[in-house]
């Protein structure tokens, strides 16, 4: 197609209009920086990925995970229990109230709403909100709830990861719900189930896998947030369970915090931490793309 | 649900800054921020953090529309999901661990490489403005840039490449029908067609930028005055909220909450801007076709 190939013998007469020298050098060197833009992109992750793993093995175990980090940041040894309950269980209420609301939302919008003016609307606010910054989202729960209710803990900081989430979750299944094709509501239709049945049993089986692995990757993303905790849910410094109640910590907050410290072991613990939130967010983002895959054979066979 | 919560948002945050916007009038515009003297002019961060979204733009604009072309035109069909798995892996590395590797690992020899370009540049006239004064922390305006535009490459990259992916087939063999080199064909076919959508993706992947909180806020060194040298420190809405809020009372917290309302009115502002772009496209687009 091009005529590359033809740079050692010259204009060749077999390949279709013999293009000139400085034509083919531009169309080299276009093709060179197209690579290497990609390569460019790839050399910091490469990096970053290296770094912190071998940053974050030093202080990186099993006891880690399970031991309460020590009383002063100069100390070294201890763990980030603490950090990793707290992002489990904030992180896990949020996506309990996101999920159900986003799909909710999404359902009405593609099967409900469709074109009329209020799903119009609220479709161009979801948007509008997925662009909010998360530190936004942040100060919104603070001047709602923790100022109001004068205490500081998991469930404010859940709260704010959720109004993350929405968005992003109503988003993935209203487009997830337009890709299901017409016919196959129509062949629910014809054999006489109403519009509730039909989402129930035709529609959103179909569309399943893809909002499921849609909604995995809103959990990785809101696990990975630091803005939205850093005021609403306080610190603690032994793990705690309850997300209603008492102050509680996340492993992005113990880095945020932790990373510009003087101290040696505290930085440490932050690398290791790091570690962990990657290996969290990773595992999550390889169940969704697995989820995707594993459907998608099914479906095809 | 989505209305309740967004107007929430804007009622809340300007209500708990209401004291500020009262207290300052205009002059929450103003570039005076000290606390210490009862001053909060958010002019500086303001700056700031269009300062931060523009480094990040001119680094990643260029590279993300590489990627997207790569994917799209260049790459081996089997060689696409891959990439495009491997350039989504960036998004989905959290901020704060961005912001911790930067601080250790890039810091320094960003320095020295700033130090050096500083000394270099220091004859010229206008450039010099831009590059005298290096902070030796390596903290600054273009540390922070350089790390949003990592962050903000995968959305860029992913949005441009679906608009490149549309170009329909006859467009481009009428291109090389016609004898283009793969770069002609490129410049003739693909990027007349994706304009629109281009320049959407990157008012979404401003809008991003100037969100960007954490890794900001680990890398911009904090210094609140407009100061057009990109190596010295300064500071972004987000990045003074995130650095400050614990330590404020009173109208110092009510001025931070307040920058939150005007990072929230400028991202929404972006945010609908990106999508008038494409509308407006559309219809063109329509019409022509």
């Amino acid at each position: 197609m091009t005529a590359i190939g033809s740079t050692l013998t010259g204009p060749s007469r077999l390949t279709p209009g013999p293009h000139s020298r400085s034509r083919r050098v531009r169309n080299l060197l276009a093709t060179v920086l197209i690579g290497l833009a990609f390569l460019v992109a790839m050399v910091p992750l490469l990096f970053l990925v290296i770094y912190v793993v071998q940053q974050g093995s030093k202080a990186f175990s099993w006891a880690f995970l399970t031991t309460n980090p020590p009383f002063s940041d100069r100390l070294p040894g201890g763990g980030m229990e603490p950090a990793v309950v707290g992002t489990i269980v904030i992180t896990g209420a949020a996506a309990l109230m996101a999920i159900p609301l986003g799909v909710l939302g999404g359902i009405y919008l593609n099967e409900y709403g469709g074109k009329n003016p209020l799903a119009r609307t609220v479709r161009f606010l979801a948007e509008v909100m997925t662009g909010v910054p998360s530190i936004v989202m942040g100060l919104f729960i603070y001047t709602l709830v923790v100022i109001n209710t004068g205490e500081r803990t998991g469930f404010a900081g859940a709260l704010a990861l959720a109004s993350l989430m929405l968005p992003i979750v109503i988003r993935v299944t209203d487009q997830m719900l337009l890709l299901v094709p017409r016919e196959l509501r129509e062949g629910s239709y014809a054999l006489g189930s109403r519009r509730a049945r039909t989402i129930r049993t035709v529609v959103l089986p179909k569309a399943a896998p893809g909002i499921v692995s849609g909604a995995l990757l809103a959990v990785a993303r809101a696990a990975g947030e630091t803005a939205p905790v850093l005021f609403t849910i306080g610190i603690v410094s032994e793990p705690n369970w309850n997300v209603f109640k008492g102050q509680n910590t996340t492993l992005s907050q113990q880095i945020f915090l932790n990373a510009t410290s003087p101290f040696a072991p505290a930085q440490d613990r932050a690398w290791a931490s790091a570690l962990t939130l990657i290996l969290i967010v990773f595992v999550v983002t390889i169940l969704a793309r697995l989820v995707t895959a594993f459907f998608s054979r099914r479906q095809g066979a | 649900m989505v209305l309740v919560i967004l107007g929430l948002i804007a009622y809340t945050t300007t209500k708990n800054a209401w004291p500020w916007f009262k207290a300052e009038g205009f002059g929450v515009l103003e570039d005076n921020w000290n606390p210490a003297k009862g001053q909060f002019g958010a002019g500086a961060m303001i700056y700031g953090t269009f300062l931060v979204g523009l480094i990040a733009l001119v680094i990643s604009v260029p590279v993300s529309i590489g990627i997207a072309l790569f994917v799209t035109e260049v790459a081996p069909r089997r060689a696409r999901k891959p990439i495009i798995y491997a350039v989504d892996l960036l998004a989905a590395i959290p901020s704060v661990v961005y912001g911790l590797w930067a601080f250790a690992a890039l810091r320094q020899p960003l320095a020295d490489v700033y130090s050096s370009i500083s000394s270099a540049t220091s004859g010229i006239p206008l450039v010099k403005e831009l590059t005298s004064d290096p902070s030796p922390t390596g903290l600054s305006f273009m540390t922070a840039g350089i790390i949003v535009a990592i962050m903000i490459t995968p959305i860029i990259t992913s949005l441009t490449r679906e608009v490149f992916a549309t170009t329909p087939e006859p467009l481009k063999e009428a291109a090389y029908g016609l004898g283009s080199t793969r770069w002609e064909m490129i410049r003739g076919s693909v990027f007349p067609h994706s304009r629109g959508g281009v320049v959407s993706a990157v008012m979404i992947g401003l809008g991003r930028a100037i969100g960007e909180t954490i890794a900001v806020a680990l890398l911009i060194g904090s210094s609140q005055a407009i100061s057009a040298h990109l190596f010295g420190p300064g500071d972004t809405l987000a990045s003074i909220i995130a650095n400050q809020f614990g330590e404020s009372t009173g109208e110092y917290r009510a001025a931070l909450i307040g920058m939150g309302v005007i990072l929230l009115v400028l991202t929404v502002a972006v945010g609908m801007l990106a999508r008038g772009v494409v509308t407006r496209y559309d219809k063109r687009m329509g019409a022509a076709g």
